[in-house]
């Protein structure tokens, strides 16, 4: 009998407590950084595209929702030559990030998508490029990675020694 | 003629209105906002709710028992709006100043169980059937001990006309030697509306939505009406033989003395709703007639007593 009392009293208290609901449209909920949403490709600090068409963005996905077609530029540099992401499939679970080499595709904190027409969430390229770094600033795949491409030939590399003529006896 | 249309206006505003009041309560309590949307402080969902329950489908399932599924859901909303006849609201504001005032509002409130019972059996459906089952039990539980409640009140005033309980109250409020009676009078009423936390014949978590499963449209919104004037009823009836119906200082007339009283109990039956579990059908009968009953037969016996004693 008591507790039915107390239990009556705790809930009349709690008009006096602050209300937890966040009115959305008028005021917005504080994402983290580490938030998954929308998903971007992203571009060195050069303002090269990341991506290199390895595909495996598209072979993590769990829901098949990226779809790719590498293709080379005169360079000898890997680009996407179409980049597709079908944002009413994906589910946000953020693998392709993680599969990600290059730190090209990244989940960034935006979940305002919505549409009246299904198609329009199939997102391209163009859709999906932004002008910046995103979440890993500085960091810029060719001039790390051993690969030659245009202008920048082997042992050019940041931290890479010019490479040995192993048929060579002479050190 | 003229208290009989105000009467029932006012009642048929209040209904709907209590359904944003409660949402909003809830909310209070449950630390949201509730509706606040639609017009000022949410006030027109009210509007919506309605417009939505007449353009529903006015479904009758074709296993039901056609006439009484239909003829189910105006027994509540009937019973309810005539147990209002003998509420006297302020000094002369009564449809009908009855001298079994008390008894009638009793026949009355009490035949409201029948729209849970033949609507769940007329639904032909085993969870509406399981909640007029239940709708049954508890009818059997909480009916003898709220009539015995009021037999209190009765040998105080001597009267069993509301208007005749609210002038001996003058001196003093029933609820204060009365107090078992009113406990148990208002817990009779919370099972007799059958609001939390004792819902148990519609106990949506278990049953689908009990005994009115199967009702659509505005035979499901006479249900809901009936509950909500169910509420008032019992929250007025409870303000008029306790409370002092529309006594109270000066400075308020008394129709707002009673409207004031009345909210409050209102008020009280959504935080009951908001802070209490549902007890079994089998714990709500063993917490009736084991403890309540006795409680009341001894309440009376001890009223009597004391006013033979004082007599003498």
């Amino acid at each position: 009998m008591f507790s039915i009392v107390r239990s009556l009293w705790i809930t009349f208290l709690h008009m006096f407590h602050k209300r937890e609901t966040i009115q959305y449209p008028e005021e917005k909920v504080k994402l983290t950084t580490r938030w998954r949403g929308r998903i971007v490709l992203t571009r060195d600090p050069d303002m090269g595209e990341r991506c290199v068409g390895c595909y495996l963005c598209a072979a993590a996905c769990p829901v098949d929702c990226i779809s790719l077609q590498a293709t080379e530029d005169e360079n000898g540099r890997r680009y996407p030559a179409f980049f597709r992401i079908n944002f009413s499939r994906c589910i946000f679970c953020g693998y392709c990030e993680e599969a990600c080499p290059t730190y090209a595709i990244q989940l960034i904190p935006d979940f305002e998508m919505g549409e009246y027409n299904r198609q329009n969430l199939v997102y391209e390229k163009k859709d999906l490029l932004i002008d910046g770094q995103g979440k890993y600033a500085g960091y810029n795949y060719y001039k790390v990675a051993g690969m030659a491409i245009g202008g920048k030939d082997k042992g050019e590399a940041e931290n890479e020694n010019p490479p040995v003529d192993v048929k060579s006896l002479m050190p | 003629m003229i208290i009989i249309g105000a009467v029932l206006g006012a009642l048929l505003t209040i209904a709907p209105g209590l359904i944003w009041l409660e949402r909003r309560m809830l909310a209070l309590w449950q630390d949201r906002y509730g509706p606040n949307r639609a017009g000022p402080f949410g006030l027109l969902v009210v509007l919506a709710d309605t417009i939505k329950l007449f353009f529903k489908e006015d479904w009758i399932p074709p296993f039901a028992d056609k006439f009484v599924f239909v003829i189910a859901p105006a027994i509540v909303a009937i019973t309810v709006l005539m147990s209002f006849v003998v509420v006297p609201f302020a000094p002369g504001i009564v449809v009908s100043d009855l001298n079994v005032g008390i008894l009638f509002f009793l026949a009355m409130s009490s035949m409201g169980a029948y729209s849970i019972i033949l609507g769940g059996w007329a639904s032909n459906n085993k969870y509406s059937l399981l909640g007029a089952m239940r709708g049954a039990a508890q009818l059997i539980s909480y009916e003898v001990f709220m009539g015995l409640s009021l037999m209190g009140v009765v040998l105080m005033s001597g009267s069993f006309s509301l208007n005749d309980i609210v002038e001996a109250q003058r001196g003093m409020w029933y609820v204060v030697p009365q107090f078992f009676g009113f406990l148990m009078f208002f817990i009779a009423g919370v099972a007799e509306t059958h609001r939390l936390p004792f819902d148990i014949p519609e106990a949506e978590s278990e049953l689908v939505a009990g005994f009115h499963s199967e009702y659509s449209g505005m035979k499901f919104g006479l249900f809901f009406v009936g509950e909500y004037l169910g509420i008032t009823l019992i929250s007025s009836v409870t303000v008029v033989l306790f409370f002092g119906g529309w006594l109270g200082p000066e400075f308020l007339p008394p129709v707002a003395w009673f409207a004031l009283k009345t909210f409050g109990f209102i008020i009280f039956f959504i935080l009951l709703r908001a802070s209490l579990p549902r007890p079994r059908y089998d714990q709500l009968m063993e917490f009736g007639w084991k403890i309540l009953f006795p409680l009341t037969l001894l309440n009376l016996v001890a009223t009597a007593t004391i006013l033979l004693w004082l007599e003498t």
